[in-house]
């Protein structure tokens, strides 16, 4: 993939709002001025089931249609993905790994047995969104994550689209606890 | 100018139609057009256009109840996909035979059995001879812009005929990309008002619609089916070029990206374009002189045109998403039959890709252009048919 593009793919487990989150981050980034994709991959949709969604960010219009196989950066909403699944699939040489876990990035790079030229973050989304949100729902959280640890988007814009995402059909309370969710994310995540 | 906006194909559509506020709508959702009309309703449900929304019980009703409300004397919308279209097929060709300009959104999907929801072109394919217009679109840009000038080619005094514009379902229907949406006002001026032909509502007027025709004049309502056909190249271009006005974007009979001087040419429809012009990039670069065409109207084929685009080439290559069991690609055919128009005689071969949704990936496209340059270097097809990602 021509180096104008950033190719994402998310892990995660159906009705965590992973989509949804693909698509905040493809709002977020289309503010900014790039072209974007967000698109699941499609199967039956089951509530538990391992799934993947994927976003391209360009600064050139995005012409390919195909998921993404050799993705720059890697979202896990669900850290017991990493020992069913390999998340790890094609990712590139200089990939960015964003993982919800409570663990260290150290113990994470060591168990996933990564490459030393590919970063790992992590960020405990799930703690994050039961202080904030009262629920399990980490999808906020890790795009707060996810923008600091890529630099793809900056906070303010990001936090307008997730704003937005939830349009008007949501008590502010639970707005602002996913905006506090966002914002934590972005400065809790730890580089390792 | 348009607002840019990250959107789903399915709801690009829905917007278009919003603006374009038919007069009626009757509709029996169906993977993978479903999202078109649950959204497009909630523009019904909260006064956001004026339609009159039919649900019935088939898409053969959909289609009937379209029918009767175009005859009458309505501007009139509908969506569907695969099985949806297939049970409408009796219903298709009383649209076209009673020159009714209905347009559809057809969001392309695989015909069962085996029962799949993924898209394919098995369900455009299976239209062709319906005798309504198709456009094809690469993304959701496409399908929201060529709906938007489908209701100006349908309904053009010259014409008069239903149109269909075609998109990947799931690949664009349910994918989100940023896209260009024109001002509201902006699509309502160029459609402008609707003005009905013949309405079976003008009571002082009395007119009959599909009346029994034996033989002594079946064969001339059939050829004039075909002449309006005809007069639909030229109006498709000049509605593009209106079209250009209102959004910088320009549109074609069909589409070429870097042909010119191309000795290897793919030929493909709809999303897997894309990929390829990405794909033709990388060949380029390495001074592998390929191209690209694109057709946007299907139906009726620019014969001439095409001929005439791709008579610089050695080597064609067509790829078809849609099968005709024992024969070629339904795409192949038309290119074949294009190139006896000017003799230029090409070498051509045919690969079946992505039915039922499988991915077309860049590396299809690479085996395909590597094929077309070991052709090219020998003289000689090898396979003329194959397929392409498939188990043997």
């Amino acid at each position: 993939m021509a180096a104008d593009t950033i190719e994402i793919r998310w892990h995660g487990r159906g009705g965590q709002g992973t989509v949804t989150a693909a698509k905040v981050l493809a709002d977020a980034c289309l503010s900014g001025g790039k072209h974007v994709q967000a698109f699941p991959e499609y199967g039956p949709e089951r509530a538990g089931a391992p799934l993947r969604a994927y976003n391209r960010i360009s600064t050139k219009p995005l012409r390919i249609h195909c998921p993404v196989t050799n993705p720059n950066i890697i979202a896990v909403v669900d850290a017991t993905l990493i020992d069913s699944i390999n998340v790890a699939e094609g990712a590139a040489d200089d990939a960015i790994f964003v993982i919800n876990t409570s663990k260290d990035p150290k113990e994470i790079r060591e168990k996933m047995k990564l490459k030393e030229t590919q970063k790992v973050f992590t960020v405990d989304a799930t703690k994050i969104a039961l202080e904030t949100i009262g629920r399990p729902l980490p999808n906020s959280c890790m795009l707060g994550a996810l923008a600091k640890a890529s630099g793809i988007v900056d906070l303010d814009t990001l936090l307008e689209d997730v704003k937005g995402s939830f349009g008007s059909k949501f008590s502010e309370k639970i707005i602002n606890a996913n905006l506090e969710a966002t914002r934590r994310g972005y400065e809790e995540v730890k580089e390792g | 100018m348009g607002k840019r906006i990250a959107i789903t194909g399915n709801f690009a559509i829905a917007e278009a139609m919003r603006q374009i506020n038919p007069d009626v709508c009757a509709a029996y959702p169906i993977t993978p057009s479903t999202q078109i009309m649950e959204k497009f309703s909630t523009f019904v449900a909260d006064g956001k256009v004026d339609t009159e929304l039919v649900t019935v019980e088939s898409e053969h009703s959909a289609m009937s109840a379209c029918i009767g409300a175009s005859a009458a004397g309505g501007r009139v919308m509908t969506a569907t996909s695969s099985q949806g279209l297939a049970l409408m097929w009796e219903m298709l060709h009383i649209a076209s035979g009673m020159r009714l300009p209905v347009v559809m959104t057809l969001v392309n999907r695989a015909l069962s059995a085996p029962i799949n929801i993924h898209g394919d072109h098995s369900d455009g394919m299976g239209a062709r001879d319906c005798g309504w217009i198709q456009l094809w679109s690469e993304n959701a840009q496409e399908a929201y812009d060529n709906l938007i000038q489908a209701i100006r080619i349908a309904e053009h005094d010259d014409i008069r005929l239903p149109a269909m514009v075609c998109m990947d379902g799931f690949i664009i229907s349910h994918s989100i990309e940023s896209m260009e949406m024109l001002p509201d006002d902006v699509v309502r001026d160029f459609i402008g008002e609707f003005k009905p032909k013949h309405p079976l509502l003008d009571i002082e007027n009395p007119v009959t619609y599909g009346p029994l025709v034996l033989p002594d004049y079946f064969m001339e309502f059939k050829r004039q089916q075909h002449e309006a056909m005809l007069h639909v190249k030229d109006v498709v271009l000049e509605v593009a070029k209106e079209f250009q006005k209102i959004s910088g974007r320009s549109y074609g009979l069909f589409e070429t990206y870097r042909l010119e001087d191309a000795e290897l040419a793919i030929v493909v429809l709809n999303s897997a374009a894309g990929t390829c012009k990405d794909v033709i990039d990388e060949y380029r670069d390495k001074g592998v002189r390929v191209g690209l065409l694109k057709p946007r109207l299907f139906r009726p084929f620019p014969y001439e045109e095409v001929a005439e685009a791709l008579s610089g080439a050695k080597v064609i290559a067509v790829l078809d998403r849609a099968e005709s069991f024992g024969g070629f690609g339904p795409m192949f055919m038309e290119i074949s039959a294009a190139m006896l128009t000017n003799g230029s005689k090409p070498l051509m071969i045919n690969k079946i890709y992505g039915l039922g949704g499988r991915d077309f990936m860049p590396e299809h496209a690479a085996v395909v252009i590597d094929e077309m340059k070991e052709v090219a270097e020998t003289g000689k097809v090898k396979i003329l048919k194959d397929y392409l990602g498939v188990r043997e």
